[in-house]
């Protein structure tokens, strides 16, 4: 096993043979890029940045909220605040640092020198990162000729008619709709990038059966990424032509529908879920088995139900609008999709438990992230049956109880299991670990934090309070559920500070890592921390599912039993 | 470093080395919780959580709890979600069970490097976690499609009352078709005795954006979506008042569309709904001043968009005004109906509620004083 501890993110022989290299070179090198762990970490960077901008809103809106009556911020600010702190989180913090950690690791996982189309890669990169720009421009340049309004108000969904022109004056909706645009093509060429990647780019010996389960999950989501993106785009095309030519799609006020702009968004909006869902099952599959140091219980079965998750997810879009009226039929079918994609869901559950079970368990920061992602993944998926059955639902939807149910999924579910993803591949996209002590802070301050909000955040929609109200009457009896909510806010600020401050740290001062820190399987520990620009020296060629423990365990290798 | 791996003694069974390692039987997963037990506690803990609410909600009619149903449809939904609490608590108690025991049992011990068995699967587990789950969604699906249809395809008795509820920015728009009146913001219906019920049917209307009807106690929350009538019902088993607020986002003052429904005796509600009814001459009885309020009431925008009946102002847009002092609050629930907030209301709407569409008419005090005092008059 060779060190390589020099901590160097750029690793591109042209400027190590420099020597040395001006800032104006190295942005240069960076803007220019089309090497996908550079595209990688430049997605991962820009989507911490957004995670910073959401956290504030999500901060200001819980302010606001943690007594009755509050004038922290007047209704105007408060609609805009949760109308972009859901755009920027779902668009341009979740799914940019998916993608980030996706087009890193997919080709040192499966073992060559880059994405398919590396400029692609660039490109997709470039019009994410500009459509999270042109969404922030809104706060400057959205009031238009009217003077009134800056950011948009019209909520992430943006149902129809608020959009219309007749509800909402000035350009802040257009901007809203052509930041999704851009970064929405963007998204579908890193689709495309994927799939093709996964199945033409593996190296020799690596069948589909042979991947690492990561890259299987990501070749699922690619394959969403293209038919989930499409709905959305057209009806972006629509409004923009109800706004601007005179259309009457979503116009009700000429006769146009605000039910069709429901099916388009949810019918992108629900498997949107499970592709920001499924990476996070991704990383989960890779951290249990290292740290349990067994491999992963039930590989076959975990990829079907993996492919039936991508299936079901597109025939369930409609529980999101039980109560628009539908027929009951209508409603009894989308109960009974949305049931059925639990069993896939809990088969995961299981098999990971599985993984654990007999293992011998370290408790390294990686794996207690991923403990806590069972758990609240756990809890997340019970409270969707909840909201699964249809009349129950009729109470729920719309409250703060699905508030709490998709951050239980998003928060607890996706950013645990994306934070011990951090944990586990810092090393090898540094040279240096994070550090560890810090780790352990990190997750007990965000777990705390994390229930103490979103647990509680249950209750007062139970009680009633619906959701994107920015005030609420002191008789109700939710302001001490909401006190202690945004008390949670405190204590997950304080974690996520931490964690900025460990990535920055650990990356001057970081344990050196080494190639292979935590005695993993998988081919990406087999090349230097951070890897060369070429990745492999040689191209790998493998037996088994695990690469590393053939090597390792040379008398007893896997490739005997798969 | 030795290397201990059970898988090879086992051939190509996948399954042999899970038998071997005797934690990890089906009988131990299926067999070690009790589920009535686990039910038990997770109720427990629920309850914990949200009982102060339910136990007050009891005796206070106003709480918007939904487990403290006091209609049919919000009755069935309690007790679907019973079951669906029970199942989801039973589920969570075993696999958070199994979840705790392997995190705790398999850590690893200081100073153990060996590397523990390497076991692939099992297909007869896999099977079983299966299984047990599609039986589990049948279950729910079932109870929960009987739920569907009881609620929202039942019929209309004889008797019904028929309301047609329409959602404004930021205000509900109530009118009574068999009845014949319009009034705003509380809507009254009578009880209805389940021996003889006397349901309200409500359809649901947009004059402008999405809505939605949520009074949660009475039922489930329905959306008033602009071109796509809906409807919901609603049978009270008591008496009070119920509060609600509108639940789909419909700009800005979205959060102050609150909902107040006032369910009476047949007695009283058949007197409400006769005062509402009446369209009198009152000039005769008005004071000078609440007659120069009506001349300013008339003669500004203000009957471009409230109507009072027997009087030229017909519009539609804003809430109709002819019964306003039956009402106990104004401003679609925001604030009591007294004299000093109507005043308030009326200079600038947006000192109340910000953002209403309602423009401050810029009236004199003088002005102000006098359209307050027609307002009173308003009976």
């Amino acid at each position: 096993m060779s060190e390589n501890s020099i901590p160097i993110w750029d690793s591109t022989t042209s400027v190590q043979a420099a020597g040395s290299s001006s800032l104006s070179e190295t942005l240069h090198e960076w803007v220019t890029t089309v090497d996908h762990k550079k595209l990688g970490l430049m997605y991962i960077g820009v989507a911490l940045l957004f995670l910073a901008l959401g956290g504030i809103e999500a901060a200001i809106m819980r302010i606001q909220l943690a007594v009755p009556h509050a004038h922290f911020v007047s209704p105007q600010v408060f609609n805009r605040m949760f109308t972009m702190h859901g755009t920027t989180m779902i668009f341009f913090v979740a799914m940019t640092v998916l993608f980030g950690f996706g087009i890193y690791l997919v080709p040192l996982m499966i073992g060559t020198r880059d994405m398919a189309f590396p400029r692609l890669n660039a490109w997709g990169f470039w019009m994410s990162a500009f459509g999270g720009l042109l969404l922030y421009f809104s706060f400057v340049g959205g009031d238009g000729l009217y003077g009134a309004g800056t950011a948009p108000d019209v909520g992430w969904w943006a149902y129809a008619p608020l959009t219309s022109p007749a509800f909402s004056k000035g350009h802040s909706t257009d901007y809203w709709t052509i930041a999704l645009l851009v970064a929405g093509f963007g998204t579908v060429a890193t689709g495309v990038n994927f799939v093709t990647t996964i199945l033409t780019m593996r190296c020799p010996g690596m069948t589909l059966a042979k991947m690492p389960l990561l890259c299987w999950l990501y070749l699922v989501m690619g394959g969403m990424l293209l038919f989930t993106i499409t709905p959305l785009t057209a009806a972006q095309l629509m409004l923009m032509v109800d706004r601007y030519l005179g259309g009457h799609f979503f116009d009700t006020q000429a006769g146009g529908s605000a039910a069709i702009w429901m099916h388009f968004f949810w019918i992108f909006g629900h498997p949107e879920v499970y592709v920001l869902i499924i990476p996070s099952f991704a990383f989960v599959s890779e951290i249990v088995p290292v740290f349990s140091r067994k491999p992963i219980f039930g590989y076959p079965i975990m990829v079907a139900a993996t492919v039936a998750i991508g299936f079901i997810s597109f025939s369930v879009w409609a529980h999101h609008m039980f109560t628009i009226g539908m027929a009951s039929y209508s409603n009894a079918f989308f109960v009974l999709t949305t049931m059925a994609i639990a069993v896939p869901t809990g088969i995961k559950i299981f098999n990971w438990l599985g993984t654990m079970w007999g293992g011998k368990i370290c408790y390294d920061t990686p794996m207690l992230f991923c403990l806590g992602f069972l758990f609240q993944f756990l809890i997340a998926g019970l409270t969707g049956i909840m909201l699964g059955a249809a009349p129950f639902n009729w109470q729920l939807s719309g409250s703060y109880f699905v508030v709490a149910h998709f951050h239980y999924m998003i928060v607890g579910g996706l950013l645990f299991a994306l934070f011990g993803a951090f944990y586990y591949w810092y090393p090898k996209m540094t040279g240096r670990m994070l550090h560890q002590t810090l780790g352990k802070w990190h997750f007990w301050l965000f777990f705390i934090g994390f229930h103490l909000t979103f647990d509680f955040m249950h209750v007062p929609g139970i009680l009633g309070m619906s959701r994107r109200i920015y005030t609420y009457e002191p008789e109700r009896g939710w302001g001490a559920w909401n006190m202690i909510i945004t008390i949670g806010v405190v204590f997950q600020s304080v974690a996520v500070l931490c964690f900025v401050f460990n990535l920055l740290w650990s990356y001057f001062r970081g344990r050196p890592a080494g190639n292979d820190p935590w005695d993993a399987w998988t081919l990406e520990w087999s090349t230097s921390s951070p890897p060369p620009a070429y990745n492999f020296a040689v191209t790998p060629e493998v037996k088994s599912r695990r690469p590393l423990w053939d090597i390792k365990h040379p008398e007893d290798p896997d490739w005997k039993y798969e | 470093m030795i290397i201990v791996r059970s898988r090879g003694q086992r051939g190509s069974a996948r399954t042999k080395g899970i038998e071997s390692h005797h934690a990890f039987s089906p009988n131990r997963i299926l067999g070690s919780v009790n589920p009535l037990r686990s039910l038990q506690s997770f109720i427990v803990l629920l309850w914990l959580t949200a009982s102060c609410q339910a136990q007050s909600a009891a005796q206070n009619s106003s709480s918007t709890n939904i487990f403290a149903p006091s209609s049919t449809p919000a009755d069935s939904i309690y007790k679907l979600s019973l079951l669906v609490l029970a199942v989801t608590g039973t589920i969570f108690v075993v696999v958070l069970s199994l979840l705790v025991y392997a995190a705790v049992k398999f850590k690893r011990k200081s100073g153990d490097d060996r590397e523990p068995p390497q076991i692939y699967g099992s297909d007869q587990l896999e099977l079983a976690w299966t299984v047990l789950p599609v039986l589990i969604v049948m279950v729910l699906f079932m109870t929960s499609a009987r739920v569907i249809h009881a609620i929202q395809d039942a019929r209309e008795p004889p008797g019904t009352i028929e309301v047609t509820a329409v959602g404004h920015q930021f205000w509900w728009e109530y009118r009574y078709p068999q009845y014949g009146f319009v009034t705003a913001n509380e809507l009254h219906v009578p009880v209805s005795d389940p021996a003889h019920p006397t349901p309200t049917f409500i359809s649901l209307l947009s004059a402008d954006t999405d809505h939605s009807f949520w009074v949660p106690r009475l039922a489930g929350k329905t959306d008033l979506i602009p071109n796509h009538p809906n409807s919901t019902w609603i049978d009270p088993h008591e008496t009070g008042l119920y509060l609600g607020q509108c639940a789909q986002y419909c700009g800005t003052q979205h959060a102050k569309m609150l909902l107040r429904v006032y369910v009476e005796s047949r007695a009283d509600f058949d007197r409400w709904a006769q005062t509402q009814q009446q369209t009198v001459q009152r000039d005769a009885a008005m004071s000078p001043k609440a007659i120069a309020g009506r001349r300013v009431f008339e003669s500004t925008a203000c009957i471009n968009c409230h109507a009072v009946e027997g009087t030229v102002a017909d519009g539609r847009f804003g809430p109709n005004l002819g019964h306003l002092m039956s009402r106990n609050t104004i401003a679609s629930g925001v604030a009591p109906n007294t004299p000093r907030n109507l005043r308030l209301w009326i200079q600038n709407p947006n000192a109340i509620k910000p953002g209403a569409l309602m423009p401050a008419m810029n009236l004199t005090d003088k002005q102000l004083d006098e359209v307050t005092d027609y307002m009173l008059t308003l009976r």
